[in-house]
């Protein structure tokens, strides 16, 4: 009997597929998102709207809040830890969380290195905002890639950008000889071994969600078609006027993400989504933390 | 007469995964997410995934009736981890909507949480060498009726179950590169 195996950290994104993955800050949240049929819950102490009206650092959630919530819901839970603080990915792991997110929402505390995630049993997902950033990240131990988007703005471009750059650089490496495959690698900065496996493939070796600034059932469909596996929610849920049929039509959205007349019924009356930010605008980008 | 495509129920979890593995025995599908993707489907297959998740969605949807309907009717059905839940008459621990039509009680993430996750080679009914099963925050089978059989267990645990042309299982072959729980299913509808 093997725990922690490649196949069971992975295998757990893969039952997260064609599933919403919502941030919640208490309990309450928790079977909100539950009942709307969230996949898993993210459990943060603020979400990213607020992480980044706030300022200051933003560090891993306190452990009784996070256990608040996995007393509250039996889906699977998930927690961030700052970039390359493995010391809070050893408390998140030792407190038994379903899955680590190694998060630019929080302040990172290293710039240089991420966490050798390949040393936990608790299996990580990581922000990338293109292909090679992706295979470090999978290189370096994440079961499980999302894209970064730019968290906490309600403006779903930055999600579009990662999302299809990925899916362009894939497709591109499914088309190159043998011998053009090294000087990828070279170029993307990323390992050999996992170049040459996309290459062959066509696809990432892990599940990837879409993230960062999705705020209503059209957002989430459109992450679904342009190719991703499943999504994350932040403040887009519980930053809106009316949090509880927002979640429900985003799942919804989600599973009939290719049916225009569903999408229409799912997206009426939902009152105000969260307000939503420019880019241009932002004083700091988040999708600019890790490398 | 050409045989119809086997269903995958799409709502959410690994169903493209069922999809690859029964291909690969040599069957057609088709995702299933409306009563009317049912029709002409010559066998079907229940995913992996949350099953608070595809048991809201499919009573949203209308979905339980025309399942029960298809299944109760006899169409051969092969259900992975939540999908053995869905199945299932009862489950402990916040139960979802359920199908209700095989005759077990199953107790969700029946191992622990995903920590306790793990891969083990487990001897299964009908297979001549060990598969290499996949748990992921796996249900057990607490309870069974008298019409269900035993397929395999792992530490004194029931596993894996038969019900007439029901087939469920608290683990993950849509996982592995082992094609006999499709084939399985398969061949439980050549029988019909």
């Amino acid at each position: 009997m093997e725990r922690g195996t490649d196949r069971v950290k992975r295998g757990l994104a893969e039952m997260l597929k064609g599933g919403v993955i919502m941030d919640v800050v208490n309990a309450e949240h928790a079977k909100i998102a539950r009942d709307a049929g969230a996949v898993a819950v993210m459990a943060l102490e603020r979400v990213p709207a607020d992480i980044r009206a706030d300022g200051g650092v933003a560090r891993m959630s306190d452990p009784a809040m996070i256990d608040e919530i996995m007393e509250a819901v039996t889906i699977p839970v998930m927690a961030k830890v700052r970039i390359g603080h493995f010391v809070e990915a050893q408390i998140l792991q030792s407190m038994d969380v379903d899955y680590i997110d190694e998060s630019e929402v929080l302040t990172p505390a290293d710039e240089e290195h991420h966490i050798d995630k390949w040393t936990f049993t608790t299996p990580f997902v990581c922000g990338a905002r293109n292909l090679g950033e992706a295979l470090r990240r999978i290189g370096e131990g994440a079961a499980m890639i999302r894209t970064k988007g730019e968290a906490g703005t309600g403006n779903v471009v930055e999600a579009v950008r990662h999302m299809r750059r990925m899916t362009k650089e894939i497709r591109s490496l499914a088309s190159m000889n043998p011998e053009q495959l090294m000087s990828a690698a070279r170029d993307l900065g990323a390992p050999f071994d996992l170049v040459q496996e996309v290459a062959d493939t066509g696809k990432l070796p892990v599940v990837n969600f879409a993230a960062g600034g999705l705020a209503t059932p059209a957002d989430a469909a459109l992450m679904m078609q342009l190719g991703c596996d499943g999504v994350f929610v932040g403040s887009g849920i519980f930053k809106s006027a009316d949090p509880s049929p927002r979640a429900k039509a985003i799942v919804e959205a989600t599973t009939y993400a290719n049916d225009p007349d569903q999408l229409v019924k799912v997206s009426r009356g939902l009152g105000e989504a969260m307000p939503g930010k420019e880019i241009a605008d932002l004083d700091v980008r988040l999708a600019d933390r890790g490398w | 007469m050409s045989v119809g495509p086997v269903g995958v129920l799409a709502l959410q979890g690994d169903f493209r995964e069922h999809q690859h593995s029964l291909e690969q025995a040599g069957a057609t599908t088709r995702q299933v997410r409306r009563p009317e993707d049912l029709e002409s489907i010559s066998a079907l297959v229940i995913p992996g995934g949350e099953s608070t998740t595809i048991g809201r969605l499919a009573s949203l949807y209308g979905m339980i009736d025309p399942l029960r309907d298809v299944i109760k009717g006899g169409l051969p059905t092969l259900g992975t981890c939540a999908g053995l839940i869905f199945l299932a008459v009862d489950a402990v621990r916040d139960a979802p909507p359920l199908l209700e039509v095989l005759d077990v009680v199953v107790e969700r993430n029946a191992f622990g949480r995903q920590n306790d996750s793990f891969e083990t080679p487990i001897d299964v009914a009908g297979l001549d060498s060990p598969h290499q099963a996949v748990f992921i925050r796996a249900p057990r089978v607490t309870k069974i009726g008298s019409d269900v059989e035993i397929l395999a267990t792992y530490d004194d645990q029931i596993v894996m179950v038969r019900q007439a042309d029901i087939l469920a299982g608290a683990f993950h072959p849509e996982l592995t590169d082992d094609l006999r729980f499709h084939e399985m299913l398969l061949s439980v509808r050549e029988e019909n």
